[in-house]
């Protein structure tokens, strides 16, 4: 028996970290626009948003893949400008994993923001406060429930991810063999000790980052 | 906090040596193991990653830019091709020929010397067998049951694995009752403790002749060439052998 390999569990948490980051700064921005518009368009923008919610995960790699391709659009783009290919990469499989978790990030903050009073928002506006700093001082701290719900559920959602970084990235050790890829292989390779050990971290993570969830959730809301 | 963990990763990306990545077609799960834990008793030094798939992905992956260094494919096919491409750039190379078999759990009970007629029994519910559009493990086992004029009649039955190795563990797991495999993944530990196999006879289907190159990538690491040139030793060969597969002088 081969001894366990940590490389996949290293890169699971670097895949969650850079997309749980990156979600944030675009996540912020894309929800308070959302939460506050009125125009059909936010509509629009709204539905695309939830999109990867629904999609079958390889109608998203599909795409994803031949956008993300040698031939692709932002491939060709990408290797014109780093002179790397996306697919099989760490850099697109962090792509990939932003649109897939995307909703995560966006729904909990849409509605975090939208249940903030009006009221105080308004006073803080008159009282000569810009914008921004009404969205930082005091919108993004009275949704301080939703900004963590968004941050653990993009995270975790990450980590279990499996058909979209199966479809773009393949299966390369160090750039995007992630957990639940290093599942399936040793389950084709009747390596039931390796997919436990994986499965179990799975298992716990998840239920860990749930639970801390409703924990911190449950005494804010006191 | 951040910062502690942004070091990490920083480190864990500085760490990184050259790793030989290969492409390997999934009958070749245990045999190339074996294969690179006595190359690494040579060379401790050169470190390999194995990826095992169907040959028809790996040919896919290959040129869709996947950065494999060596290809080993279970038809000859999917090499030429990519070496017609310019995608591989050494001459395919023949390692080795394969064999199946008709492999089940012992606690099944199934005769299966009976075979093709065993396919047909009421007890076997499920008959495992690898996607046969990209495995050619799986084109080899439904030429098979073309040939002994029972393909139609054992369609509803078969679960297709997305390659031999998957289709193995379907077996295995005894979700299926019987599955048509790899002899060299009949032949592993664990398969040969749990179950029992039947040689099937290679008349019944095209030759498995399985070939191996570097690809254009492999080119910019200089160690592959090393791990090339040992899969065509005596060392090697030996284990090819001890894991069913027949050998053969042919360069095609």
């Amino acid at each position: 028996m081969e001894g366990i390999n940590y490389a996949p569990i290293w890169l699971t948490l670097k895949l969650s970290f850079w997309t749980t980051l990156i979600l944030v700064v675009v996540g912020i921005p894309l929800a308070y626009y959302l939460a506050y518009t009125k125009s059909r368009l936010g509509l629009f923008i709204e539905t695309l948003t939830t999109l990867p919610l629904v999609l079958p995960p390889t109608v998203l790699g599909f795409y994803l893949l031949l956008l993300l391709g040698k031939h692709g659009f932002i491939g060709s783009l990408w290797h014109r400008l780093f002179d790397r290919q996306l697919v099989f990469h760490f850099e697109g499989i962090v792509l990939a994993s932003v649109i897939y978790s995307l909703p995560m990030m966006v729904h909990p903050l849409v509605s975090g923001f939208r249940s903030v009073s009006r009221n105080i928002i308004e006073v803080s506006w008159t009282l000569g406060k810009s914008k921004l700093e009404t969205l930082i001082r005091v919108i993004l701290p009275n949704a301080k429930a939703s900004v963590l719900t968004g941050l653990v559920l993009s995270f975790a959602h990450t980590v279990g991810e499996f058909g979209v970084v199966l479809m773009v990235g393949g299966n390369i050790e160090g750039e995007t063999r992630v957990i639940s890829i290093a599942i399936y292989d040793a389950v084709e390779a009747i390596d039931y000790f390796t997919a436990h050990v994986y499965a179990i971290l799975l298992l716990a993570f998840s239920f860990l980052s749930l639970a801390l969830l409703y924990g911190v959730n449950r005494r804010w809301n006191l | 906090m951040k910062k502690i963990i942004l070091l990490v990763f920083g480190l864990l990306n500085l760490g990184q040596a050259e790793v030989i990545r290969v492409f390997a077609a999934a009958d070749l799960q245990y045999a190339l193991r074996e294969i690179v834990a006595f190359y690494n008793k040579l060379h401790p030094e050169d470190k390999l990653d194995l990826v095992f798939g169907s040959s028809g992905k790996g040919y896919a992956q290959i040129r869709a830019g996947a950065p494999f260094h060596l290809f080993f494919s279970a038809n000859m096919e999917y090499v030429q091709n990519l070496y017609m491409e310019g995608l591989i750039v050494t001459e395919p190379k023949v390692y080795a020929v394969g064999r199946i078999v008709l492999w089940t759990r012992k606690d099944t009970n199934l005769d299966l010397s009976r075979f093709p007629e065993v396919l047909l029994d009421p007890k076997v519910r499920k008959i495992a067998i690898a996607n046969w559009e990209h495995a050619p493990y799986g084109k080899a086992a439904k030429e098979v049951l073309e040939n002994h004029g029972i393909f139609r009649k054992v369609r509803q039955k078969l679960v297709v694995g997305e390659n031999v190795s998957q289709a193995a563990s379907f077996v295995y797991a005894g979700t299926a009752e019987l599955g048509i495999i790899a002899l060299s993944l009949a032949k592993t530990p664990q398969m040969e403790k749990a179950g029992k196999y039947w040689l099937i006879p290679e008349e019944g289907h095209k030759k498995l002749i399985q070939g191996y190159g570097i690809t254009k990538e492999g080119l910019k690491v200089k160690q592959v060439k090393r791990f090339y040139n040992f899969v065509g030793s005596p060392e090697a060969r030996k284990i090819f052998l001890k894991y069913g597969f027949m050998l053969t002088d042919d360069k095609r």
